[in-house]
């Protein structure tokens, strides 16, 4: 049946876009802490952590382009599709484009991702596609050490001074909204679901909570309410702040297009 | 004057002069490893590409020597300097037709670290991995439930040591230091 493989391609390019773009546009974001990390350790340690995202992100952009070229006839290699895309055309998550704020804002976000980037790296770590298994195989062991190093900073910060207690507290309630879309599915994942692709990121909700629950609690932090969840970074409709960070990190290759060194 | 091209035949031509002084363009695999073993990690030089592991499999195929490699972590800046290396290497042991592929599964672990490089990893001062197959399962879930690593210093011994910073000079480094002679060390993590 060509036209369900075709069909199943399309989606798999897509949903690799989105694995691809979220490390990506959270790699830009600690970058752009470089030089002024509250203390060097830390300072090293966003870096080597975007490192780890970027070195992912790479590998799922190579297989995107192959998948692409199946479906097209060539693809894009991962400069194009890092460089070459505008902002709806960006897949990431809405929470990592937010802008890193305070270090409690940068940690926030950071704990929020990585829990789930661990689960559904694990959950992907068993996928049919063995080109997805591989990859993610990797990636999880890497996301093993930024979970722990980020639930580390939410309990030093959380369990610390009234300052800090407070700050980490006002990152998490801002930042609550963006962390549900990491748990809804829509009709192009479900279909990679069923054919054994995909991770099922409904299944990995109650996980989720279970570990960033039992951070909170050691940090003497309050998981925030449920609210309203703001959606949208999967299907290309981003908040404000990803144009901005695209404009800085694609300038060069938009104003002097395949510059190379 | 010499174009390009003749000059890249030139080159390839005394390549080949210098495998034929060597015996043949087949050197055994034994040989091969050997020559390998001579190719340094680009960010830890005591220790040897083949020590850490990277170097997967070796064999020669119908098209040439076929080298597999994988890299240590995804976004290891040092990769394909490593690949260079591989390369350099074999060109000296004559072998110019070597095909260098990066493959990603099984995942690098340092579980893949030969003993010998351990002990040379703490001479140099880089207290070498524990046991990375029992950390992983559970590592990054809570850090209430698990006991953190035991990590000796490399300079004094003792078992006193406290965790800095995650990520120290490299990703694949956490910095450590030690509470009994108080100087600061790197822990080459489990992975």
């Amino acid at each position: 049946m060509p036209g369900a493989a075709m069909s199943l391609d399309t989606h798999l390019l897509e949903y690799l876009l989105r694995l691809a773009d979220s490390d990506l546009v959270l790699a830009q974001r600690l970058g752009e802490w470089v030089g002024k990390g509250p203390v060097i350790e830390e300072d090293i340690a966003l870096t080597n952590v975007g490192l780890d995202l970027i070195g992912q992100a790479r590998l799922w952009y190579g297989y995107a382009g192959e998948v692409e070229a199946r479906i097209k006839g060539t693809g894009r290699d991962e400069d194009q599709f890092a460089f070459r895309r505008d902002a709806h055309e960006f897949r990431n998550l809405l929470l990592v484009e937010q802008p890193n704020g305070s270090y409690a804002d940068t940690i926030a976000r950071q704990f929020l991702f990585d829990h789930w980037h661990l689960l559904a790296l694990r959950a992907l770590a068993r996928s049919q596609d063995a080109r997805v298994a591989e990859i993610a195989a990797k990636g999880a062991k890497e996301s093993a050490y930024h979970a722990e190093r980020s639930s580390d900073w939410v309990i030093r910060l959380g369990d610390g001074t009234e300052e800090a207690h407070g700050r980490m507290q006002a990152a998490l309630d801002e930042l609550w909204r963006y962390a549900g879309e990491m748990f809804v599915p829509d009709a192009a994942e479900v279909a990679l679901v069923e054919a054994g692709i995909a991770a099922d990121v409904r299944a990995l909700e109650a996980p989720w909570h279970a570990a960033v629950d039992a951070v909170l609690a050691e940090a003497t932090l309050a998981r925030p309410p449920a609210g309203y969840v703001q959606q949208g970074g999967k299907q290309g409709r981003h908040t404000e702040h990803l144009g901005h960070l695209l404009a800085e990190m694609q300038f060069l290759q938009r104003a002097y297009p395949d510059a190379r060194w | 004057m010499t174009t390009p091209e003749q000059d890249a035949l030139a080159a390839a031509a005394t390549q080949a002069d210098r495998a034929a002084e060597r015996g043949g363009m087949r050197p055994s695999l034994d040989a091969i490893w050997d020559a390998l073993a001579r190719v340094p990690d680009p960010e830890i030089p005591v220790v040897s590409v083949v020590e850490l592991g990277i170097v997967r499999a070796v064999e020669w195929t119908d098209a040439g020597l076929a080298v597999r490699v994988t890299p240590t972590y995804s976004g290891c800046p040092a990769t394909e300097l490593i690949s260079d290396g591989i390369r350099a290497a074999l060109a000296d042991a004559g072998v110019i037709d070597a095909q260098v592929t990066t493959v990603l599964s099984p995942a690098w672990t340092t579980d893949w670290i030969a003993p010998e490089a351990r002990a040379k990893l703490a001479a140099f001062g880089i207290a070498p991995p524990g046991r990375a197959a029992a950390r992983i399962d559970v590592a990054g879930i809570s850090p209430l439930r698990r006991a953190r690593d035991e990590v000796a210093c490399p300079r004094c011994g003792s078992t006193r040591t406290a965790l800095l910073a995650q990520f120290g000079s490299t990703a694949c480094k956490a910095l450590y230091r030690c509470e009994s002679c108080r100087e600061p060390f790197d822990y080459f993590k489990p992975h």
